[in-house]
């Protein structure tokens, strides 16, 4: 079984939904993505995203465009990323860890080669922002031959009818996009959760997050009692933004920070089926 | 190069909108059902007898089609070797061939329902042609241009906003042409039901490539019956100025599958090829995906995009449209590149002894007559777009001259 089903079948037997803290590579420096890999996992991260920069951030709202602009700064490559990664798998091997970012980067990486090297480093799934499955092929076979999941957004344009499409081949998990717009930007309401979740169920038998827009313990909380999982990102980025020095270095303490800061969602994601679940 | 030619080069894209490997939707799924309906809606269209028939009216009685071929004796005679022929798309309403482009888009926009219209634009041609349409047909218009853009073109600015639209200054990334595009993208995710994306050039995702082709085409289609009339002929080479490549498309399309005509597309050449300051994509660039599309691009060896540089802002794009690239890896096109320098010399040059101030992105293309009419026979004949008019550029040209105005 891989990570990615392991853990969120652990999630199933808990009766609890997970949390994904997404943090963008290298921002503002290496060391600062390796300290918040090291301490998420104790800080109630289920799963781990991490977003590898790029310059065209099309689907990305400003706090995320910004975030990748300070990583490439910071010496972002998707060959950095791999061996983030490689660093953080000899400490644990439990953690799921799904790679998002933009197609091109992957495509001058070289797709196969990319593929084979995140796999080897312990990367368990991909998303691919504006790889639509139409255009998706390339990827995934060399992706199914590394046994990374290759992960579908779905959103609330996505029609029923479009749905099976978008959802064949898919893996690891479904990221259903929450609003119709940019990162961290707006957030859904829990009637169109409730509403829109289901939709997604019963076109699918893999786990569903919901992204964009999720910032609060409250958010997280709702998210939970209606999906898998909530992916935190805008909301934790913004911490990181709010703490750089004049020569755009991380305070210190701001990695403890950002933390709490995921505690206090694991919190929230935790106690949302209490008196629900089983 | 060596690949066998498809039978016709007209029949592009395929059903899922590639042209060979390039082309294509590399988008957000939440914009995917969008561009399948921007599909299907100008797949009616094209069928529609009668939204051809506004079209045709609009582009006669509004924007002044069509326009006139004019054999440029004097330079002709200054060069001392072929004819060279302009066809005149800078005596359009706004100035440009852009306005083309917008008229089909705005039909197809009002078809489709839609109630506001969003557009990128670069040097500001695009967003004054969006505009204008917006105007006539009553639209509210959000234009999205690079701050660094709305520096250096404060006139187009002033005459957008005249027109009554929004022009929202874009400061993300290098605050230029390729981040507004990224920025109206954002918009157009966020505003999915009402909102229509007015893409300027040939690039994007399927279906916009082969649909801003088709409402450019009608340069080349009208050059050929015009040439036709004047010299009972083909052309022997074509020549056309491409950032995004809509002016070159439009031209060259209608002549795809004329063997005899050769094709000459001029990028950007900035301070030079290897200055690691130009727009040549082609030249320069590496196949991959950027703004929905499939294409040839400026990037670094990690796959990250590159700032173009001309003296043009209509040419400053580090991609260019995808049939372009397509055309490029069948060498049916050739893409040449022509610097800074020389398209001052050649926009000085036609000034003079034609009596017509060209953009400088047809000054490009015009420097590229300059090279090539000289080593050709005298009944030779070049048919060079003249895109767009020089208006906009006189600052830009001034201070390249160092001259104060």
């Amino acid at each position: 079984m891989s990570r990615i089903a392991a853990r969120f079948a652990a999630l199933r037997r808990e009766g609890r939904a997970g949390l994904i803290p997404f943090v963008e590579a290298c921002d503002p420096d290496r060391a600062t993505t390796e300290a918040l890999l090291a301490g998420f996992p104790a800080a109630g991260a289920d799963l781990i995203e991490i977003g590898m920069p790029f310059t065209d951030p099309m689907a990305d709202g400003p706090t995320i465009q910004r975030a990748g602009q300070r990583g490439l700064k910071g010496g972002a490559t998707l060959g950095v990323t791999l061996d983030i990664v490689r660093g953080f798998r000899a400490k644990d091997d439990a953690t799921p860890i799904v790679l998002m970012g933009y197609y091109n980067p992957i495509l001058a990486y070289g797709v196969a080669r990319f593929c084979a090297d995140a796999a080897t480093a312990g990367v368990d799934g991909l998303i691919v922002v504006d790889l639509p499955p139409e255009e998706a092929e390339e990827l995934a076979v060399p992706a199914g031959g590394a046994k990374l999941d290759l992960i579908r957004l779905v959103a609330p344009t996505t029609h029923d009818d479009r749905l099976k499409a978008v959802l064949t081949g898919a893996g690891g998990f479904v990221y259903y996009v929450s609003i119709t717009g940019i990162t961290g930007t707006r957030t859904a309401t829990e009637e169109h959760l409730a509403q829109a979740i289901p939709r997604v169920r019963a076109a699918t038998s893999l786990p569903v997050a919901v992204g964009f827009g999720v910032r609060t313990p409250e958010h997280a909380a709702a998210v939970a009692r209606h999906a898998d999982a909530a992916v935190v990102a805008s909301a934790l980025i913004d911490t990181i933004a709010a703490n750089l020095d004049e020569a755009g270095k991380l305070k210190p303490g701001t990695v403890e920070t950002v933390l709490d800061q995921v505690r206090a969602l694991a919190a929230g994601v935790r106690g949302a089926r209490v008196g629900r679940a089983a | 190069m060596t690949k066998p030619l498809p039978n016709s080069l007209r029949t592009g894209p395929d059903e899922r909108g590639h042209f060979g490997i390039f082309g294509g939707r590399y988008v957000a799924e939440t914009l995917m059902p969008l561009i399948l309906e921007v599909e299907r809606a100008y797949e009616e269209a094209k069928r529609d007898p009668a939204f051809d028939a506004e079209f045709r009216r609009l582009l006669a009685h509004y924007v002044g089609r069509p326009s006139p071929l004019w054999f440029a004796e004097r330079l002709t005679a200054q060069l001392g070797g072929a004819q060279v022929w302009f066809k005149r798309d800078e005596l359009n309403h706004t100035g440009a061939h852009k306005i083309n482009n917008c008229i089909g888009q705005i039909l197809l926009a009002k078809r489709m329902g839609k109630t506001r219209i969003i557009a990128e634009t670069g040097a500001g041609q695009h967003g004054v042609a969006t505009a204008t349409v917006c105007a006539l047909f009553g639209l509210p218009c959000t234009i999205y241009m690079g701050a660094t853009d709305v520096a250096r073109q404060s006139p187009n600015v002033f005459r957008m906003k005249l027109l009554g639209a929004e022009v929202k200054p874009v400061t993300s990334g290098a605050a230029t042409l390729k981040d507004a595009m990224n920025e109206a993208l954002r918009d157009w995710v966020a505003n999915v039901a009402d909102t229509y994306y007015l893409i300027g050039t040939v690039a994007g995702p399927h279906p916009y490539p082969a649909m801003v082709r088709d409402f450019q085409s009608v340069i080349g289609t009208e050059a050929k019956a015009q040439l036709d009339a004047a010299v009972g002929r083909l052309p022997d080479v074509c020549i056309a100025a491409i950032g995004g490549g809509s002016n070159a498309m439009g031209l060259f399309h209608p002549f795809l599958d004329d063997a005899s005509v050769r094709l000459v597309g001029v990028e950007a050449a900035g301070h030079g090829l290897d200055s690691g300051q130009h727009a040549a994509s082609l030249s320069r660039g590496r196949p991959g995906v950027l703004h929905g599309n499939r294409t040839y691009l400026l990037q670094d060896e990690h796959g990250q995009i590159l700032e173009a540089h001309s003296i043009s802002a209509g040419l400053d794009y580090p991609g260019v449209g995808p049939e372009h690239a397509w055309l490029h890896e069948l060498g049916r096109v050739e893409y040449v590149a022509v610097t800074d320098a020389e398209a001052l010399e050649a926009f000085q040059l036609c000034t003079r002894t034609e009596g017509i101030i060209p953009a400088l992105e047809p000054a490009h293309a015009l420097a590229q007559v300059m090279k090539m009419a000289p080593g050709m026979d005298r009944d030779a004949i070049i048919l060079m777009n003249l895109c767009g008019r020089g208006d906009k550029d006189i600052f830009t040209v001034a201070e390249a001259l160092g001259v104060k105005l």
